[in-house]
């Protein structure tokens, strides 16, 4: 029997819905979350399993959204809240990086602080500059975080199911544009562990570390490389921090070449913290300088053309690739 | 509960405690034994101790940077407390904290908090854990009136007053905020005031009288475990010493105070003062039953600094500790 397929916005519902029946101190708060599902959809049906003791839609205050969560968890309680678009946490980063990261560090280790913020992430789908960008390389900085950013309906049931039973708290990056794709997941429960990158494609010639939307490109760009005869290995990282450095240090040690792509503009992207701890640690591995592939230091436009210019496609991939060979 | 003698001789105790301690403080600040900076509470120590015994054992507390009163009048152990302030492997986060970043989980106090005003929406979500757990608690959030004119003061209590959360706002008035007098900080000098914008009951009290800051407390506190929702208590303090052991005095060293400011507020406005005044009045004190309980205060911060001086440096590997559960 063929595996049954969902979509992305599906497979975050329902992660949710089952870590609320196994669990009854997870809740949802968050800006449009409950009534309507969410701006993009990925909470639709939770208000209805649980009603609205338990999923509440909240003003727009950010602010009051993670700084609640914080309080929340630190008496014990699961919270899972939204904020709406990733480029908005920059309006409570105060709550994120100087509340909920250190708490536990503030009281000898107390409490708990069990708490996911999810966020749509990334661009693609022509939301302009306040509604594309992708600030994964500002939260891997902050020690107390943990950073997720699934590329797949798979990967994003058993990230967000992992995310939730963390007693950390958890930055949880929804590329926007990956909603309505659709993949294969198990109706069962279970979960991929923070930390591990997944090798999507084996490959002996080069490797393409990426994250986020980015992903299904280079996954395309694999396939067209392989056609002429360029065997690529591409490393979905899955989770920024922890980030499972050893697994790109074995592809690289096999390979000898590395790409990094990422969504998020090249300077100061995790891209280049991934370059710097590789070549601290396999730098006699590797036959050629590495290459990054990111979007381009400007802003996100709005038109379709100018916006796609901006983000990296398959052909900027390819021609990373091409540049360590 | 109306107060016995008995309350009322242990409350002037407190005082004269938290004042011992702090004044202790600033000795050994002078000294150098203080990393950083603390800032003493002398001239509120009635807010402290007023509030704190109106409270349940079960009540939360979250505070800010000016919160060692608040502490001691909640019965925490000083020498953990003194020890921390002193940056040693004994004190409540083993010495990585320090003045701002105190808390007693034992007692309910969940953090004090460097940030101005960061406490103000994670009151509210420890207040949603009781409300959602519907426990027989209340969340009790201590701030500023320079705090009051951050953004989460806003949000925090729309959000409160919006799902009837059973918090208690003290806003501690003590007319400065660092340097700037009120007069330059809030449009409406009433902050009390406030509460109506967001259907919440606004009280003002004279923080120079700990019965009357106990029983406004004690007000908000039944209304807020009766569902009520919160309350703000704007409490006006006088502030007898500089903002911070670092911040004193204008560059030159001259005051950014109005000219014999500070004596007539020592001559009038000290609470301890105020309050021995009238319990000679009641005849519950004459200066035989003071001296020994300011000689009980005494002990209690010379044995405190006796362990805090003589408590070990953290250990180097101490600074992994706790920044991930
Ligand atoms: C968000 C933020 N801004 C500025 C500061 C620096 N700062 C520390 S205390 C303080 C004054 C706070 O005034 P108030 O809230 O009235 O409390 P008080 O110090 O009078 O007790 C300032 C500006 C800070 N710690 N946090
Ligand atoms: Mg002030």
């Amino acid at each position: 029997m063929a595996q049954r397929q969902i979509s992305y916005r599906e497979a975050v519902a329902e992660a949710i819905i089952e870590e609320m029946t196994r669990d009854d101190r997870v809740f949802l708060m968050g800006e449009d979350i409950a009534v309507v599902g969410g701006a993009f959809g990925a909470t639709k049906g939770i208000l209805a399993a649980f009603g609205e003791e338990r999923v509440m839609d909240t003003p727009i205050s950010e602010t009051a959204i993670v700084g609640y969560a914080v309080g929340a968890a630190m008496t014990g309680l699961r919270p899972v809240v939204e904020i709406m678009r990733c480029d908005w946490m920059t309006i409570c980063m105060d709550e994120i990086v100087n509340q909920a990261a250190k708490m536990r560090y503030f009281t000898a280790g107390r409490p708990e602080m069990a708490m996911v913020i999810r966020t749509a992430t990334e661009g693609g789908i022509g939301l302009g500059a306040q509604h594309s960008q992708s600030f994964e390389a500002w939260f891997a900085h902050i020690p107390g975080l943990k950073v997720v950013m699934p590329s797949t309906p798979y990967d994003v049931k058993g990230l967000l199911k992992s995310a939730i039973r963390d007693p950390n708290p958890v930055i949880f990056m929804e590329p926007i544009i990956l909603y309505g794709t659709s993949g294969p997941v198990p109706k069962e429960d279970y979960t991929i562990p923070l930390g591990q990158a997944d090798v999507k494609r084996e490959g002996k010639d080069a490797t393409i570390v990426c994250w986020g939307a980015v992903t299904s490109r280079v996954m395309n760009a694999a396939k067209m490389l392989a056609d002429e005869g360029i065997d690529t290995e591409v490393i979905d990282i899955r989770t920024i921090r922890p980030l499972d450095i050893e697994a790109i240090l074995a592809s690289v040690r096999k390979t000898g070449r590395l790409v990094v792509a990422h969504e998020a503009n090249k300077t100061g992207g995790f891209g280049a913290e991934i370059v710097a701890q590789v070549q601290e640690k396999a730098f006699d591995h590797l036959d050629a300088p590495i290459q990054r592939v990111a979007a381009n230091d400007v802003l996100i436009p709005i038109n379709r053309n100018l916006e796609l210019m901006v983000l990296p496609r398959e052909e900027q991939v390819i021609a990373g690739v091409k540049a360590v060979l | 509960m109306e107060l016995t003698k008995e309350n009322l001789l242990d409350m002037y105790r407190q005082m004269v405690t938290i004042r011992l301690f702090e004044q202790n403080l600033m000795h050994y600040a002078g000294e150098g034994h203080v990393p950083g900076t603390g800032h003493v509470s002398i001239g509120e120590e009635a807010i402290a101790v007023g509030a704190c015994r109106a409270l349940a054992p079960q009540d939360y507390i979250i505070s800010t940077h000016r919160a060692h009163g608040h502490l001691i009048a909640r019965g925490t152990h000083i020498p953990t407390m003194l020890a921390e302030v002193f940056g040693k492997a004994t004190g409540c986060t083993g010495g990585k904290g320090g003045s701002m970043h105190l808390s007693d989980f034992d007692r309910n106090i969940l953090g004090t908090n460097g940030i101005v005003g960061g406490g103000i929406n994670i009151a509210g979500g420890v207040g949603l854990t009781i409300k959602m757990k519907k426990t027989d608690q209340v969340s009790v959030c201590f701030f500023g009136d320079g705090a009051s004119n951050r953004g989460v003061f806003h949000e925090g209590f729309n959000l409160a007053s919006l799902w009837k959360i059973p918090v208690v706002y003290i806003c501690t008035n003590n007319q400065y905020a660092m340097t700037l007098p009120l007069c330059k900080n809030c449009a409406n000098q009433d902050i009390s005031a406030r509460a109506t914008a967001y259907d919440m009951p606004g009280l003002r009290v004279d923080g120079t009288d700990v019965i009357a800051v106990y029983e406004a407390v004690s007000g908000a506190l039944e209304r807020a475990r009766q569902g009520g929702g919160p309350s703000l208590i704007e409490i006006i303090a006088f502030r007898l010493q500089g903002h911070s052991m670092r911040m004193d005095a204008m560059p030159d060293g001259s005051s950014y105070r109005p000219e014999g400011e500070i004596a007539d507020w020592w001559d009038n406005k000290d609470p301890i003062k105020i309050f021995r005044e009238k319990l000679y009045g009641l005849g519950y004190l004459d200066d035989e039953v003071a001296a020994t309980l300011e000689a009980a205060a005494k002990k209690d911060i010379d044995e405190a600094t006796e362990f805090a001086l003589n408590s070990p440096e953290p250990k180097p590997e101490s600074i992994y500790e706790w920044i991930y559960a």
